[in-house]
């Protein structure tokens, strides 16, 4: 034994390997069958692993779907990116897109099979309605985070009727929308509470 | 018909798609259906859709279906290159852009765009999940599954979505056995 363990206990800040970067974004698009892609990546990154904080991962969902790309593939480089940097992206990626592509290359092969067989497509239907309460206990979530102030409520809001209930493009609603809520945003004069803290809050 | 012929013509559909969807796959449907049917005719109308149809059934993005559809004229390889065509464009540009939001950090721009994008994500989360509901059809059951599931989720925050997912299928099943859905 060494002396004074006590001072040294603090593995937080050790780098995650890219080993476990690639096994849980595999297990993670592996899991997304059904459409509840976020919940899952909350779930493991967020709420298992402690890898990022829901602070900065709902940030991280908006910048997936606006970004182009598939949300998925967005979402695996922007925390692969947070936890190792380009390789960390890298790997991420890869372990996102793997699962999915060995299951499609193997079901390709009997997907006339596949269609046909109805209790499949109800089994299937019913994944669905489940995976569609994950994404909407994540956005229960997001919604809670959002309830800051009237203008970030307002901003949710109009996201919301434009997108959900209007259907309104996508890529014109955000132009319009992210650059006002992020000037709206702006931590003028308030003094932000060193924002941060997400680095060493483990001292204080 | 050289393959490599082939793996051109899959970078040239594909790789503009990367880039072209935003917000989800639904954008790059109907580009697809043009240059996969109706341009390069790799696959019938009805193959396509069908390989459409698998596509949503199984685990991934739908995206992929580019990545089916070039395994179908070019093998193996050709899938590869799909997925890579499909995939690394617009993973560059959110790699880009994930550098400079973390280093970025402690700027205030940064803690602006964390408050700022968190109600955009609330938004966008909330209409996915109306459009989702529509989409499968706004049916009692899937309302009726969907709540119970987000209600586990919330009471039980430990609670593995797993057995969730295997539930829904169950209740669906056996509300299609007794004759309650189609």
């Amino acid at each position: 034994m060494d002396q004074s363990p006590a001072s040294v206990v603090k593995p937080a800040e050790e780098p995650v390997s890219l080993f476990a970067i690639y096994k849980v974004f595999t297990y993670i698009g592996l899991m997304s069958f059904g459409g509840g892609l976020i919940p899952w990546i909350q779930r493991e990154i967020v709420t298992t692993r402690g890898w990022m904080k829901l602070e900065e991962f709902f940030p991280g969902v908006a910048l997936s779907q606006v970004l182009p790309g598939v949300n998925s593939t967005n979402m695996s480089v922007f925390i692969g990116n947070r936890l190792r940097g380009l390789s960390g992206a890298a790997v991420a990626l890869a372990g996102m897109l793997s699962a999915p592509f060995v299951v499609m290359m193997i079901a390709v092969s009997f997907y006339h099979y596949i269609l046909v067989v109805k209790p499949i497509q109800i089994a299937m239907s019913g994944i669905a309605a489940a995976a569609i309460g994950m994404i909407m206990r994540t956005g229960v979530m997001a919604v809670q985070a959002s309830l800051t102030n009237v203008l970030s409520v307002t901003i949710m809001v109009i996201t919301f009727v434009a997108i959900g209930i209007f259907r309104l493009p996508l890529i014109w609603t955000v132009a319009v929308l992210v650059p006002l809520s992020i000037a709206a945003s702006w931590p003028r004069g308030e003094k932000p509470p060193v924002s941060p803290s997400d680095k060493d809050d483990a001292n204080g | 018909m050289g393959d490599g012929g082939h793996l051109l013509t899959i970078i040239k559909i594909l790789a503009p798609l990367s880039i072209a969807s935003v917000g989800g796959a639904m954008g790059i449907y109907a580009p697809l259906e043009y240059q996969t049917v109706q341009v390069h005719g790799w696959v019938t109308a009805r193959e396509f859709l069908d390989m459409l149809a698998l596509t949503r059934f199984l685990p991934g993005p739908s995206s992929i279906l580019g990545a089916v559809l070039a395994f179908k004229v070019a093998g193996f390889i050709g899938a590869i290159v799909a997925m890579l065509a499909l995939y690394v464009p617009s993973s560059a540009l959110c790699f880009a852009m994930s550098r400079i939001w973390v280093q970025s950090e402690g700027k205030a721009w940064h803690t602006a765009m964390k408050r700022g994008l968190t109600p955009i994500a609330a938004g966008l989360i909330m209409s996915g999940v109306l459009a989702l509901f529509q989409l499968s059809g706004g049916k009692f059951l899937t309302g009726a599954v969907m709540v119970f599931a987000a209600g586990m989720l919330t009471w039980k925050k430990s609670l593995h979505p797993f057995p969730l997912l295997i539930a829904g299928a169950s209740v669906f099943l056996a509300a299609w056995g007794v004759g309650l859905i189609q």
